[in-house]
């Protein structure tokens, strides 16, 4: 099957800025595929990229197996959500909602009548007459949304469409939108800073640092076997540990990652690792506790302090069991095969 | 430094007091800030507008030239007269004339600026606009009478390229045409339109630059092509400055009495009408009817943008 889109090499350098630098990527039809990455990694100028908005400073785009070096954004069947929704403001919510079938000379009936349709959807039922003006950020999103889905375009891009909505509206959204994908099977490329949203909605997320991409995978494969230290950061929650502190609990001389989960309290004695407990966090259905262990090495002649084989321990305990004091020693203890070894980049 | 119990400073003079006061009383900075120029707008402005409007309703005695301070609409009626009639007619076809040209030479203009230029490109832009303006108005005026003559400076371009035709075309036209062009409608025309320029770029320019570029942006993702954003986006987001731009050409043309006075067929438009009427003639009723034509009109062409939603994107 041909992807919905592949990127061969693709950079887009702003002067001496690399945006995005030597990226390949292939999005497949059909798949819900999440960009995650830091503010400025080049996730918004890949979307424009794909709409046509930027060109390649080098590389090729295919999209559907056709280079779309000459093709200019509005013949292109590739829809957008803007990050700054960009709503017409001198037309109503429905005629902004309308507007792709309006171009397309598609009789005010009739689109009037799919507008509403769409509205709908998107729980706006009723707003059609008013101006983007008199609507909440939440709203705006959501006929941003409905805007650009009124083309039912093959490729959809979304740029962190629920940027600005609370978090009981954004989870029923990424639910919503989740559905729709896959009641539509439109390829949806979702753009966002948010971890545990692009885990919990991608197929394929692709994690982007400095205009490369530092790892693309499942979200299995991105949270349980991070390729680089940047990665395992980024996504979060799990413990990187340096180099010395990985040969210290045993394993090759190497930067690895280790989910909190794996890690159980013991008492201290006899424990191959221990350390102080320096916070404790009460998430609701567990209880983060920080861990330090081991010590940083003695700053060497220009003041810098390397890791050493020093390590913050997150572990995880869940509620009902013994949560240990702010200063407490203890020991840890893990699955060894819970060790993901990686890269140090 | 002790740290205070109290969540509150104790206030450091005069200022903060009174800052402590318009806060509690927003109501009674906003009065001290508008009394003046409400006042000054009011009586000065708004009560000169009255007396004129007072005085259209009175008439001038025949014989004596006196004017009867008695209400009448016999003033109003003389403007209906053909030879007044025509004044009328003739000044809002320029203004009309002179109004749309700017807006098609301003247009390009302003969208270039407004789109493309950045940082001293812009600098650039400003003082090219601005430039003209800060040179006296009769110099320009004059300037392009040595420009237009019959031996000026534009015939001699037009000898030099072979384009004489091209002028001897334009004098021939019935009506505007004429001797020269400095002694016709086109030469009264022309002089008005660059007059009155930068007075409808610069707010075209203003409105244009608050369309941002994303929306241009939106509008092609949704399939529209570069001819149809500029007519459903860039056009509708504009229109707002390009009214505003219109108001100034059409009122300032619509008033103006010197540069028909020295550029043009010597006939009549409303601004020389009035300043005749109420200095030699001293019919200072009809001076004040005629002035309120101008009035009038942009009342109604206000109401006319209104309706065809001219304002909706403000
Ligand atoms: N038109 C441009 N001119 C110059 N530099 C640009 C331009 N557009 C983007 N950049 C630069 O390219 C880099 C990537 O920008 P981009 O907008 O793709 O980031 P992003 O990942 O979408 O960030 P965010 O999450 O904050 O939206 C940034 O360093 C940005 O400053
Ligand atoms: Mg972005």
């Amino acid at each position: 099957m041909t992807p919905a889109v592949e990127f061969r090499a693709v950079s887009r350098h702003f002067g001496s800025t690399r945006a995005v630098d030597a990226v390949d990527l292939i999005v497949p039809e059909g798949s819900f595929f999440a960009m995650l990455g830091p503010s400025g990694s080049g996730k918004t100028t890949c979307l424009r990229l794909i709409s046509g908005f930027e060109k390649p400073t080098s590389g090729e785009i295919r999209i559907f197996g056709e280079n779309s070096g000459e093709t200019p954004p509005h013949l292109r069947h590739v829809n957008t959500v803007f990050q700054d929704y960009a709503l017409f403001p001198h037309l109503s919510v429905l005629d902004n909602v309308a507007y792709g079938l309006m171009v397309r000379g598609v009789d005010r009936r009739t689109r009037h009548a799919r507008a509403e349709e769409l509205l709908a959807l998107v729980h706006l039922d009723g707003y059609g007459p008013r101006k983007p003006a008199q609507l909440s950020g939440g709203q705006r999103q959501r006929v941003a949304l409905a805007r650009a889905l009124i083309n039912e375009p093959r490729v959809l891009l979304l740029d962190e469409p629920l940027g600005a909505l609370d978090l009981k509206l954004r989870e029923a959204m990424q639910d919503e939108l989740k559905a729709l994908q896959q009641r539509l099977g439109i390829t949806f490329i979702f753009v966002t800073h948010d971890q545990t949203e692009a885990l919990s909605m991608a197929d394929r997320l692709a994690v982007f640092n400095a205009g490369k991409i530092a790892q693309i995978g499942t979200p299995e494969d991105i949270y349980a076997r991070p390729a680089t230290r940047f990665v395992a950061d980024f996504v979060g929650s799990s413990n990187v540990l340096p180099p010395a502190v990985t040969q210290a609990i045993g394993g090759p001389a190497r930067w690895s990652s280790l989910r909190p989960e794996a890690v159980r309290l013991v008492p201290p004695d006899g424990a191959a690792l221990t350390g102080r407990v320096t916070a404790t966090r009460y998430l609701g259905g567990a209880t983060r506790v920080t861990v330090a262990t081991g010590r940083h090495q003695a700053p060497d002649e220009r003041g810098y302090i390397g890791p050493g084989d020093a390590a913050d321990l997150g572990v995880l305990i869940p509620t009902g069991q013994p949560v240990p004091a702010l200063g407490d020693r203890t020991g840890l203890t893990f699955d060894p095969a819970a060790l993901h070894l990686m890269d140090g980049a | 430094m002790p740290r205070s119990l109290s969540a509150v400073l104790p206030p450091r003079g005069l200022a903060d007091r009174l800052t402590a006061l318009f806060w509690r009383r927003p109501n009674l900075l906003l009065v001290l800030l508008l009394a003046p120029p409400l006042l000054w707008l009011g009586v000065v402005y708004l009560g000169s507008l009255a007396a004129l409007l007072l005085q259209s309703f009175y008439s001038i005695d025949e014989f004596s030239g006196l004017v009867v301070r008695e209400f009448t609409l016999k003033t109003y009626a003389e403007l209906l007269r053909p030879s007044n009639y025509d004044v009328i007619l003739r000044t809002l076809l320029m203004s009309a004339a002179v109004t749309v040209a700017s807006v098609i030479i301003a247009f390009p203009i302003a969208y270039m600026a407004a789109r493309y230029a950045k940082g001293r490109w812009k600098a650039v832009f400003y003082l090219g606009i601005m430039l003209p303006l800060w040179s006296s108005y009769l110099v320009k005026v004059y300037a392009w009478k040595l420009i237009l003559a019959k031996e000026g400076i534009l015939t001699w371009a037009a000898e030099r390229t072979h384009t004489q035709w091209l002028i001897d075309a334009a004098l021939s036209l019935p009506y505007v045409g004429g001797n020269s062009l400095s002694t016709s409608f086109i030469g009264t025309f022309l002089v008005f339109t660059y007059v009155w320029l930068p007075f409808m770029i610069l707010p075209m320019q203003a409105s244009l630059e608050r369309v941002p570029a994303s929306l241009l942006e939106a509008s092609a993702d949704l399939g529209a092509t570069p001819a149809r954003t500029f007519r459903t986006v860039t056009l509708p987001l504009a229109l707002p400055g390009i009214i505003a731009g219109s108001i100034f050409t059409f009122s300032l043309t619509m008033g103006d009495y010197i540069i028909p006075q020295i550029i043009g067929t010597s006939a009549n438009f409303i601004g020389m009408a009035v300043y005749q009427l109420q200095g030699t003639a001293g019919n200072i009723p009809l001076a004040a009817a005629f002035a309120v034509v101008p009035i009038v009109i942009m009342l109604i062409y206000l109401q006319l943008a209104k309706r065809a939603g001219a304002f909706d994107a403000l």
